[in-house]
């Protein structure tokens, strides 16, 4: 990337420019999607990315002031919680490795919510060991024919693109024989299938992948360097998942203190001694996430961040394990199994017993927290890697 | 909810800068530099079996040469003028190293006691390391739950002028007492005081006892009709000692967060050393996990220990605000602000506590039968964190004081 990054940015003149576009541009009664776009081409969209890719090459910090401006004009939304693949890991990706080609194409309907995104990583044959799958893209021409099967793909029902890595060569060991792709979700070769899980309703999908094509041209990164591509997109999916800034009972301890608050009878020492140990627990965890970020903004980027998505899954399992206990004889109501699809995992809107149902997936997704673990051993603490059994070539692995 | 709220707006800036800043990186290198010279673990470990447990030596130079003893002394009255951050890193190289100096009782929670009474005579000569004193609590004391250590005011003697003051009893287990050329003692009677004693008075005896952490070795204080003068007396008396628990608390926590980052090196370096089964024992995911773990905990203990540091600096300075009448600092930020110091506290050495003992113990057990001898220094490491995670409020005294603080009531029947 050349640099577009302004030396001092500037928080009045961002004002003013937000002041100038809303003036121009009437926020309640056009097109919703023209506003968007429009927005998007005067660099309003996430002011932290250069200039003509939505942004002005600012600080991530003097977003939030801009999305609140539009805001209070009552402006058109891009929906970000429909798109939390695209917004927090495919753009980013395409930031960081796509062509600015691939960038000029891909970021407007993406961050305008027109396209939404998906990523067909796991497989069934390939979780934690992801370097291990075995979808096959073998070139054809300008394309890519790809088979195989994906599993765990939130949004895959109303993606129009999916993050894509699949195996170019299995000659060679299996880290350097993947690539990385954009797929188009609307073709004949692409069937989605929704995957029910124990909380009753069916937030992911299998993706089984039958002669599909993906164009040369889609091609994220080189040939072969598909799995440094992947490790781009993972490091976003952890910090977008475990690294958000909350207000001091901003997460789930708030349903849980509540709760204690407004129920005395349901009180007992046991349970006031685990409430006061998960209150300090979240309230601690939360200041570290204030830490980190601002470790982030002075520039010094610690390993730090590969601690928050660890802490956020325990915390959730621990106080939603307590929840459950603390409610007693109504910790054994469930609110709904009915199958449905929702648009990402909202804690929130149901009652407890889902909390404790739908955290456990939070160990497990986005790099189970064994290997977190590894990867803070190895990396951060400079431990010696596990003697491996999986260094020769692919295909002669055994499986 | 009421509580939390009101907390929140003790922050009218934001949330507080919980980095090290320039300073306190130098400061910390020239701490070290002196431990590292001057109290390497064998000399401290031979320290622990000799008369003079506290390296009276080593707190000169530190007191003195790298400034430490003042460094909550406003520069006016001869001090460094920094804050409880700066403290706070002083008290991680010294958990680090398990120094045995009084930097603590003395530059911490006496000098704090002092600075809340007012009482800015002796603070000179404490902070340029002349006079050493000690707050005369048990090590043990919580913040918050009442001042008194075991003294009282008990009537003049025959011959005593008007106005002159006479205390007696025993204040058992005192850290940083031995070395202490002055005590403050609060003591109980009508109304309650805050007094000063010089050791050497007549009626005035420290008895040493053998302590689990031979670093910090405490003893009981026994005061018999000794002449004292007072300080302070009455809330006010009470406020400086609640201050100076409260900093006292505060600081050990990062002394916790520095011995558990000791313990989490040193054993990081052990397993990639250590060869058993013709691999570096660090090689065994068993082991790496709990390491992986110690080091998430550590990180989250350093969160805590500098959100507890920066409310105290950060209170220090809007009571000095008001008290200069600086505009845009009302008094009525100060009870919001005092609750918010108070949270960060009991977070921080609730947090430590587990955390500094859970690394120490984790030290020993992956040290394997060398971490079990008195040839290695992870029993120092064990000893002082145990020591320390009860001094000044166990992790479940201050996760009590949360209950009130957090708005999260006992059951009912349970109060």
């Amino acid at each position: 990337m050349t640099t577009q990054t302004q030396a001092a940015p500037d928080a009045d003149g961002l004002r003013a420019a937000v002041a100038a576009f809303l003036a121009a541009h009437d926020p309640t009664g056009g097109d919703p999607l023209d506003f968007l776009r429009a927005r998007f081409d005067a660099g309003l969209a996430w002011v932290h990315y250069p200039a003509g890719l939505g942004g002005r090459g600012m600080s991530r910090s003097l977003q939030t002031a801009v999305d609140r401006a539009f805001a209070d004009a009552h402006a058109p939304g891009n929906h970000p919680e429909r798109n939390g693949i695209g917004l927090g890991m495919a753009a980013p990706t395409i930031l960081a490795c796509g062509s600015a080609e691939q960038q000029q194409r891909w970021l407007r309907p993406l961050w305008t919510g027109e396209e939404i995104w998906c990523q067909l990583f796991s497989e069934p044959g390939a979780g934690s060991d992801l370097a291990g799958l075995a979808t096959r893209a073998v070139r054809d021409g300008d394309d890519w024919v790809v088979n195989g099967q994906k599993v765990w793909t939130s949004s895959a029902h109303v993606a129009r693109r999916a993050l894509l890595v699949a195996r170019t060569d299995p000659d060679v060991p299996k880290h350097d024989g993947l690539t990385y792709f954009a797929l188009d979700m609307r073709q004949p070769g692409v069937e989605v299938r929704p995957l029910r899980q124990m909380t009753g309703e069916a937030e992911f999908n299998e993706v089984f992948l039958t002669d599909a094509r993906v164009s040369d041209a889609d091609r994220i990164g080189e040939v072969g360097q598909g799995w440094q591509v992947a490790m781009a997109t993972l490091m976003n999916e952890r910090v977008s998942i475990g690294g958000g800034a909350a207000p001091r009972e901003g997460g789930m301890i708030a349903s849980a203190a509540r709760t204690w608050r407004q129920r005395p009878e349901l009180r007992s020492p046991g349970l006031h001694d685990r409430i006061l140990r998960l209150w300090a627990d979240a309230e601690v965890a939360r200041l570290a996430g204030i830490r980190l970020r601002q470790q982030l903004a002075a520039g010094q980027p610690g390993p730090e961040g590969s601690a928050a998505k660890l802490v956020f899954a325990r915390l959730n399992q621990e106080i939603s394990d307590f929840e459950v206990e603390l409610t007693g004889p109504d910790g054994l109501r469930y609110d709904d199994w009915t199958m449905r699809r929702p648009e990402g995992a909202n804690f929130f809107g149901r009652n407890p017993a889902y909390r404790f149902l739908r955290s456990r997936g939070n160990s497990i997704e986005g790099g189970t927290s064994e290997i977190l673990r590894n990867i803070i051993a190895e990396r951060v603490l400079g431990l010696p890697r596990e003697q491996r059994a999986d260094t020769g070539p692919w295909k002669d692995l055994p499986r | 909810m009421s509580q939390v709220a009101a907390a929140d707006v003790g922050q009218p800036g934001g949330p507080a800068d919980l980095l090290y800043g320039e300073t306190e990186d130098e400061l910390r290198a020239a701490v070290r530099a002196v431990l590292t010279d001057k109290a390497a673990w064998r000399a401290v470990l031979a320290r622990t079996e000799t008369a003079q447990t506290y390296d009276e030596l080593l707190w000169r130079t530190l007191a003195a040469d790298v400034g430490c003893a003042g460094l909550l002394v406003p520069e006016s009255g001869g001090g460094a003028g920094a804050s409880y951050r700066e403290a706070a890193v002083v008290a991680e190289e010294l958990g680090r190293a398990v120094a045995p100096v009084p930097f603590l009782g003395s530059a911490v929670v006496a000098t704090t006691a002092l600075l809340a009474a007012g009482a800015d005579g002796l603070l000179g000569e404490l902070a340029s390391g002349a006079v050493t004193a000690v707050l005369a609590v048990p090590f043990a004391a919580i913040p918050g739950r009442g001042s008194a250590g075991g003294a009282r005011l008990v009537g003049p003697r025959p011959g005593d002028g008007p106005g002159a003051h006479r205390l007696s009893g025993t204040v058992p287990g005192v850290a940083d007492a031995l070395p202490a050329d002055v005590l403050l003692i609060p003591a109980d009677g009508v109304p309650f005081g805050l007094y000063e004693v010089r050791v050497g008075a007549e009626g005035v005896s420290k008895a040493p006892f053998a302590s689990l952490d031979m670093t910090r070795q405490l003893c009981d204080l026994h005061l018999d009709g000794v002449l004292a003068r007072q300080i302070a007396s009455g809330d006010s008396a009470a406020r400086a000692v609640d201050s100076a628990l409260l900093a006292g608390a505060g600081i050990l926590a990062s002394e916790l967060l520095g011995v558990a980052q000791q313990c989490l090196d040193l054993t990081v370096s052990y397993v990639k050393e250590r060869r058993q089964f013709a691999r570096q024992i660090g090689s065994f995911q068993a082991i790496k996990h709990r390491l992986a773990d110690l080091w998430v905990s550590v990180t989250l203990a350093r969160a805590a220990a500098r959100s507890a540091a920066a409310g105290l600096a950060g209170l220090t300075e809007l009571l000095s605000d008001v008290k200069v009448g600086v505009p845009g600092s009302p008094a009525g930020l100060v009870p919001a602000a005092e609750t918010e110091v108070a949270v960060a506290v009991a977070l921080a050495k609730a947090v430590c506590s587990d955390v500094a003992v859970k690394a120490a113990e984790e030290m020993v057990q992956l040290h394997g039968g060398i971490g079990f001898t008195w040839e290695h220094p992870a029993h120092l490491y064990l000893k002082r964190a145990k020591a320390d995670s009860i001094g000044f409020g166990t992790a479940d005294a201050h996760r009590a004081s949360l209950a009130t603080l957090a708005n999260l009531p006992a059951a009912p029947d349970a109060t």
